[in-house]
């Protein structure tokens, strides 16, 4: 094993010192060199889950990602892209691996990744230390555009601190006063949690209480009858998945539903609708996409992916849709090479992103400046209300750079 | 919390852990009787549930669906006794875990491959569908007080099958001396066979008849396998008085504990175990 791994290790160093030896050699011919750089294909790393829980989410993504760059004639900058793909599974015990492979086998110039917050975790590390451009196209963790933002880490969707924010002045606006908060005990549930308190807390409203069910359990009977014997002027969730349609029908089954006003981060009403028939009607959430935003830029999204991949795209879509957008944007500033990756990221941080949610730009800490739409539920659909804020940006606290 | 409050969580702990029960009444069978670990029960919960779903669909009634489910996965749970759990039984534990977590992959993926990644729903039947209203606000679903119904008679059944029939005796012969009991005549491998599907067909019905409690969605399977395993090992391997005074003790401690104690609400389960098994290291009605 030892062995194995001092073999591996001068055979590195001796590709390296060839390396530099080449760089050498050729470098009196610098615009020749440079002619090279630019017409050798762009390595983008797609490292998303396509297996597991998330795999549907991995696939938007990738749906979308491949849409924005084939509306670019299957080219960013001028220069044509090679896909390499690796599926993490959704396992944080897995992601520095996974991350390293692109960074030093594959040598990737961009990584695209991921849904899962401790998986986004596991990359930041590497990531951060590597340089390698980073685009983030869903993990909501709020560390990543925190304590561990850093000039090559990007995002394009959301954090979690932002999908409830705005709830707090919708919740004042509606008369509450008083609201109970529900999620499961890890990160994102408390994170939401948090930036529901501050948002409410700032409109003068209080947060009774904080229920939390353990990850990812989804027998809520007892904290329902909880909330039964406080009686909040309203409730607000984060669930997902099949906790989000377990939750919104024991709430209906629990006679809860239209007595007290049930409201959430948009994840509780989306992807779940076909499977809870009318338990989620009415419910108020906010986020940052919806499906009746009727813009043209939406309206062509939808019908170019529709017709792409035979299937509706969703909130997953369209932040994968944004990062080859991003991504555009900062390759075509310096047509396609890469090295010169400081003006890259200058004009990436510069970007406006004409998205299907609309447009938005980046705070400094690389996460989307963007409006969070209040969505009610009527029928299978998520029908936006109203801008619940606009421009919302992540407080981004611990962020140095 | 007042009194009223109380009486209705204390009703939510006892639902809760009738429901634990159901589903972990198959483990009870194939882990505490046949000594063998199956890690891919949770798998078999998943299938029923799904099996649910896809067949209240095609036949527009649960209970229709529930009675193909339970034939299908009968016939299902001999097969795979037949091709590969039957190798099993001369062979440690360590291979027994290898085979049945290999199953979970072999499951997730087959379910991915022919229903999806999406969250599907199974509405309640409409005889069962109202709602008993306890205070001015809450109400209980009667879809629940027909399950927990539904899961005393399934502990009936399952006590009377294994301690008072002829063929619970052979079970019971095979469980503590395989070898004596095939040489007095009696084909016991045809009884695990039987044991083994009827285990593969209570996960399965719990699954069912869960469904429309719990949605059906990926890797359902594993949230309750664990708990599962607590149960059997709380209860004592291979008692199914045990199985039931775990799973009600379980479903007690859970509610409570999210309600009284949430910051260990995680834990509570986990703690109890090792607090039964310091008290008792064979569990409840283990035989030591």
């Amino acid at each position: 094993m030892s062995n194995n791994e001092k073999g591996f290790d001068r055979r590195e160093f001796l590709k390296g010192t060839a390396a530099v030896a080449g760089a050498t050699a050729v470098g009196t011919l610098a615009p020749f060199g440079l002619a090279q750089a630019q017409s050798g294909k762009i390595k983008i790393g797609l490292m998303l889950p396509y297996t597991g829980t998330f795999a549907a989410l991995g696939v938007a993504i990738t749906n979308g990602f491949k849409l924005a760059v084939e509306e670019r004639g299957g080219k960013l900058g001028g220069r044509e892209i090679e896909y390499i793909v690796v599926d993490d599974e959704s396992n944080p015990a897995k992601a520095p691996e996974n991350a390293n492979k692109l960074v030093q086998r594959d040598k990737v110039d961009v990584v695209i990744g991921t849904v899962h917050s401790g998986v986004a975790m596991g990359m930041a590390k590497v990531l951060k230390e590597s340089g390698t451009l980073w685009i983030n196209p869903n993990a909501g963790a709020g560390a990543v555009t925190g304590p561990l933002c850093a000039p090559n880490i990007f995002r394009t969707s959301f954090s979690n601190w932002q999908t409830t924010y705005a709830l707090g002045k919708v919740l004042k606006a509606k008369g509450h006063k008083n609201a109970v908060f529900i999620t499961w005990k890890y990160a994102a549930g408390e994170e939401m949690m948090q930036g529901f308190k501050e948002g409410f807390e700032k409109e003068g409203g209080k947060l009774i209480k904080e229920l939390y069910t353990p990850f990812p359990q989804v027998e809520f009977q007892a904290l329902l009858t909880e909330i039964a014997s406080i009686k909040p002027d309203a409730v607000v969730a984060f669930f997902a998945g099949g906790g989000a349609a377990k939750f919104l029908k024991d709430y209906q089954a629990a006679g809860l539903k239209g007595k007290i006003p049930l409201y959430g981060s948009g994840f509780l009403t989306d992807g779940v609708l076909e499977a809870v028939g009318d338990a989620g009607e009415g419910v108020e959430t906010t986020l940052h996409y919806a499906d009746s935003l009727n813009t043209k830029k939406d309206n062509a999204f939808r019908l170019a992916y529709a017709k792409t991949y035979k299937l509706q795209p969703d909130v997953y879509a369209v932040q994968g849709y944004d990062a080859g957008q991003l991504l555009a944007a900062g390759l075509d500033a310096v047509k396609g090479n890469i090295g010169d990756k400081a003006a890259m990221i200058k004009a990436m941080e510069g970007a406006k992103i004409d998205s299907p949610r609309g447009t938005w730009t980046l705070s400094k800490a690389h996460n989307p400046v963007q409006d969070m739409y209040l969505r009610k539920v009527v029928g299978k659909q998520n029908l936006v209300q109203g801008v619940a804020w606009k421009a919302l940006a992540d407080p981004a606290r611990g962020c140095k750079a | 919390m007042d009194f009223a409050f109380f009486l209705i969580q204390l009703l939510n702990g006892l639902q809760y852990g009738l429901l634990l029960f159901l589903v972990a009444s198959g483990l009870t069978l194939i882990f505490g009787i046949m000594g063998i670990i199956n890690l891919a029960h949770g798998s078999f919960y998943m299938l029923g549930a799904y099996l649910a779903w896809s067949l209240a669909g095609l036949t527009g009634s649960l209970a229709g669906a529930i009675v193909a489910g339970i034939l299908l996965t009968v016939v299902f749970g001999m097969a795979l006794e037949w091709l590969l759990i039957r190798r099993l039984y001369e062979r440690d534990h360590l291979f027994q875990v290898l085979l049945t977590y290999g199953l979970i992959l072999v499951f997730e993926e087959m379910r991915s491959i022919l229903w999806g990644d999406d969250v599907h729903g199974v509405p309640v039947p409409a005889l069962f569908s109202a709602s008993i209203p306890l205070t001015e606000n809450l109400s209980y679903p009667v879809y629940r007080l027909f399950i927990s119904g539904v899961c005393l008679l399934l502990a009936l059944g399952l006590y009377l099958l294994i301690q008072k029939t002829r063929l619970g005796m052979m079970i019971r012969a095979g469980a503590s001396n395989r070898d004596m009991v095939q040489s007095l005549g009696i084909d016991i491998k045809f009884i695990y066979t039987l044991v083994f599907a009827i285990g593969v067909a209570l996960a399965a019905f719990a699954g069912m008849i869960n469904a429309p409690l719990s949605s059906v969605f990926p890797n359902m399977g594993g949230q309750v396998l664990i708990v599962c395993f607590v149960v059997v090992v709380i209860g004592g391997i291979g008692s199914v008085k045990g199985a039931m005074a775990a799973s009600l003790m379980i479903g007690l401690a859970e509610t409570f504990g999210q309600v009284l104690v949430p910051e260990v609400a995680g834990m509570i389960v986990y703690l109890l175990m090792a607090a039964v098994l310091v008290w008792r290291p064979a569990g409840l009605f283990g035989k030591a």
